[in-house]
């Protein structure tokens, strides 16, 4: 554990998945904003107005704590991982920079806008900074995607003289078709975060009757787009990557589901633990040859053991790996049935009164943050030991300057930084839900009777 | 080619500098000049819209160094390693100080985030300060071009430097008082009354410690790294630098006496940019100096990458800068003006 290369990895692994958690929720909440300001616009109604703000008030907090967590992301592929720079930059540094030119710019400049500016510019200009801010989100999400792809699937680019990564085609790096399934799995997930946390506020409110007018449009939006989002990540956004890392990473794939050895109608594991030193899975749940259906669509199609991999070609840590792509998957399906549910109880104008559910509703929103981190630890770890797949080991890729002392020194140095930001994030947002969307300030009603009280 | 990535970033670091630096500096003089809790709303709603933004320069540097220049970007990032992560974890407390003081009506609160906000802009500017200092200076670099600098060795200026010694600390205390002065006229130019005059007298005091740092450091410089006066030697017209520097330092004070704070702000934003653009012509073709063997200094040449990405990367990098200029302006004229306290805006 005091090897530099442990230091590296966890100081990695520790500030991103911090760091993701709010992002998640920014590019989730940020089409549901607009969505808000369209309403209020298209339908000239001021309490879609005054949900907007109040989501956006939210927004802002979680969005200063992405950027202040985000910062050190852009750094620490030099601090940490100098060596990966030096090889990969001249491939994985066009969609990093471009990042900042075309996303990070965006955002910043409408932020301001967005949350000071209604009053002053006007309705109309107000939904063109909701809107960019959503655009300049997304934008950067895609970048970083496209960082990641080529780690997973490197495309594009051509080894120079000197032993680095050259970018030969700048089109096949944006539009690796990796960068674009991730892109959207990604982004399903993040659709999710936002819209069970509106969905659970909106919950909250009615199970505690107050605020119950935003309650109901909160709940009703957030389950409708919660659900569609969550069978967008089973089909087609899941899928697709699922048959990407089959054609392309089958050592993680048989590590993922927990595969020892080659099957032909291979059958899927729900719940079982793996055991790596005797190569079997313990007390296995299984729905048999469904595996083999799923990554080749035949039943009785082969699917590739670790057995048919040499042992360096492992991923290093096959348990973590295995648990993180069954939670992700888990939890992706108990979505489904939940969200399903809520939307049936929906149509049938029982869900306000169905407490059980709003109760289930309002207690399901951490869930979606596990998921997402979930599944962006099967991504890394799954691409283990490779840090650009195929091409360059992650224990060729660290800082070897920077010693274990150091790294651990700014290790504690964050972790220490991140529990205060934890404890202020969540007192902040616990103050906004305790406000709620009523009693903001600006009101400028145009005295239309809201649609949706009268009629749910 | 790599001549151009090397001015471009030059541009885009010194847009950071300007920009994020009047900020950096009403953080500085936050205390000084806004007394009550009112008058510090005026300071943060003077920078609230804009900080973000700026800081995104710096960033959009970082990844643009990273893109044309990646051995410099590995090179250094992590032989800055240490000073790199307190400047990141100055950054962040500095984001929580501006953004998050106004979300809770108390008094306790508010000072503890006016302190937050004050400490992490000082230190800030000198931590900036410092690593310009150490780029001029020279660090220890090895023939792998890697290298590691602890924060302080014995404070002197040698083979084996820290990141603090008695120069880079100097200059430290220049970009100090350089964000100090930049930041009282940007200040000045936005509010009005107690505020606007109690800036302007920083303004000026800070402007005698500059000119006395300025002269200190020019002949501290020379002593610790006579090269840089090489490319004065060849290219003849790189004279006009320290020209301007003296114009945009004599007029400052001036401007600022004649009311005209505006003008006094473009002076100072001169002052910023021609020493930086000195700095920069100075060290070219150098990124980083090697204090160990000069033969194992990173240039443009031997620290670039490939050309076909290089001239790719000019095509999106003018469309994504004449974006980012667009909003910036739309921006800066939606908020221009002098600040009140009226009940939107926030903070």
């Amino acid at each position: 554990m005091d090897s530099a290369l442990v230091i590296h990895r966890l100081h990695f692994a520790f500030t991103i998945t911090y760091h993701y958690l709010f992002p998640q929720l920014t590019m989730g909440l940020a089409p549901l904003i607009v969505i808000f300001k369209s309403l209020a616009l298209w339908k000239g109604d001021e309490r879609y107005n005054k949900a907007a703000r109040f989501w956006s008030k939210i927004f802002a907090i979680n969005f200063l704590f992405g950027v202040i967590t985000g910062i050190p992301m852009e750094f620490q592929f030099g601090t940490n991982w100098a060596r990966f720079s030096h090889y990969s930059g001249g491939v994985i540094a066009t969609a990093l920079a471009m990042e900042g030119v075309f996303a990070f710019f965006l955002e910043s400049s409408f932020l301001g806008l967005f949350l000071f500016g209604e009053k002053r510019f006007g309705q109309k200009v107000h939904w063109l900074a909701a809107f960019m801010v959503f655009a300049g989100s997304w934008i950067s999400g895609f970048f970083i995607i496209v960082t990641d792809a080529w780690m997973q699937h490197p495309v594009g680019y051509e080894i120079a003289g000197d032993g680095t990564a050259h970018l030969n085609s700048f089109w096949s790096l944006l539009f690796n078709e990796w960068a674009l399934w991730q892109y959207l799995h990604n982004m399903g997930g993040a659709v999710i975060t936002g819209s069970f946390a509106m969905a659970a506020t909106g919950a909250y409110y009615l199970l505690s009757r107050k605020q119950e007018e935003y309650g109901r449009l909160f709940v009703r939006t957030g389950v409708i787009v919660a659900a569609l989002a969550s069978l967008f990540q089973v089909f087609p956004s899941g899928d697709r990557q699922g048959k990407l890392v089959t054609d392309n990473q089958p050592a993680t794939l048989a590590a993922m589901e927990g595969l020892f050895q080659t099957e032909s109608g291979a059958s899927i594991v729900l719940v079982g633990q793996p055991d790596t030193a005797n190569q079997k899975l313990d007390n296995p749940i299984y729905v048999p040859k469904a595996l083999s259906f799923l990554t080749h669509r035949r039943w009785e199609a082969e699917v590739k053991g670790l057995n048919e991999f040499p042992r360096d070609q492992w991923p290093d840590n096959i348990p973590l790996l295995y648990y993180s792509y069954h939670i992700m998957v888990g939890l992706g399906t108990i979505f489904i049935l939940v969200m399903a549910t809520a939307v049936v109880l929906l149509w049938r104008k029982k869900l306000f009164n169905a407490r059980w559910m709003l109760w289930i509703v309002m207690l399901s929103f951490p869930f979606p943050y596990i998921a997402n981190t979930a599944g962006w630890i099967t991504a890394e770890v799954g691409r283990q030991p490779w840090l650009v797949y195929g091409l360059m080991r992650t224990q060729e890729g660290f800082s070897s300057n920077v010693s274990a002392g150091n790294g651990l020194f700014t290790l504690l140095g964050f972790m220490g930084m991140y529990t205060v930001l934890s404890i202020l994030f969540i007192i902040l947002i616990w103050r906004e839900v305790g406000h709620g969307p009523e009693f903001l300030g600006h009101e400028e009603s145009t005295g239309r009777v809201f649609p949706a009280a009268a009629k749910t | 080619m790599e001549t151009i990535w090397f001015i471009l970033i030059t541009l885009m670091l010194t847009a950071y500098v300007v920009l994020d630096g009047f900020d950096l500096g009403a953080g500085i003089i936050s205390p000084l000049v806004a007394r009550n809790h009112d008058e510090r709303r005026l300071i943060l709603r003077a920078i609230g819209p804009v900080w973000d933004g700026n800081e995104v320069w710096l960033i959009a540097s970082g990844g643009a160094l990273f893109f044309a220049f990646p051995l410099l970007y590995a090179s250094s990032f992590s032989g800055f390693y240490l000073p790199l992560m307190i400047v990141l974890w100055l950054l962040m407390l500095r984001g929580v100080g501006v953004e998050l003081r106004s979300h809770v009506n108390d008094p306790l609160w508010w000072s503890f985030f006016d302190f937050v906000f004050s400490i992490s802009s000082l230190l800030l500017a000198i931590f900036f300060g410092a690593a310009i200092g150490n780029v001029v200076r020279g660090v220890p670099l090895n023939s792998d071009g890697y290298f590691f600098e602890a924060l302080w060795t014995n404070f002197r200026v040698g083979t084996n430097p820290g990141i603090l010694d008695w120069y880079t600390v100097l200059t430290g205390l220049l970009a100090l008082v350089t964000l100090t002065v930049h930041g009282s006229h940007y200040v000045a130019v936005k509010t009005e009354g107690e505020v606007q005059n109690r800036a302007r007298r920083v303004a000026f005091f800070g402007w005698l410690m500059l000119v006395l740092l300025t002269a200190v450091s020019l002949v501290a410089t020379i002593y610790v790294r006579p090269q840089i006066l090489d490319n004065f030697r060849i290219r003849l017209w790189g004279w006009i630098i320290p020209v301007l520097v003296f114009g945009a330092l004599v007029s400052m004070p001036v401007l600022v006496r004649k009311g005209s704070d505006l003008a006094a702000f473009v002076a100072s934003t001169a002052y910023i940019v021609s020493m930086l653009g000195g700095a920069a012509f100075a060290m070219y073709p150098n990124l980083l100096s090697a204090s160990t063997n000069p033969s194992y200094s990173l240039t443009i040449h031997n620290s670039k990458t490939g050309s076909y990405s290089l001239s790719v990367g000019l095509v999106w990098w003018l469309i994504g800068i004449a974006l980012a200029i667009g909003y910036f302006t739309f921006i800066y004229r939606s908020f221009r003006g002098k600040v009140v306290l009226d009940e939107e805006g926030g903070y």
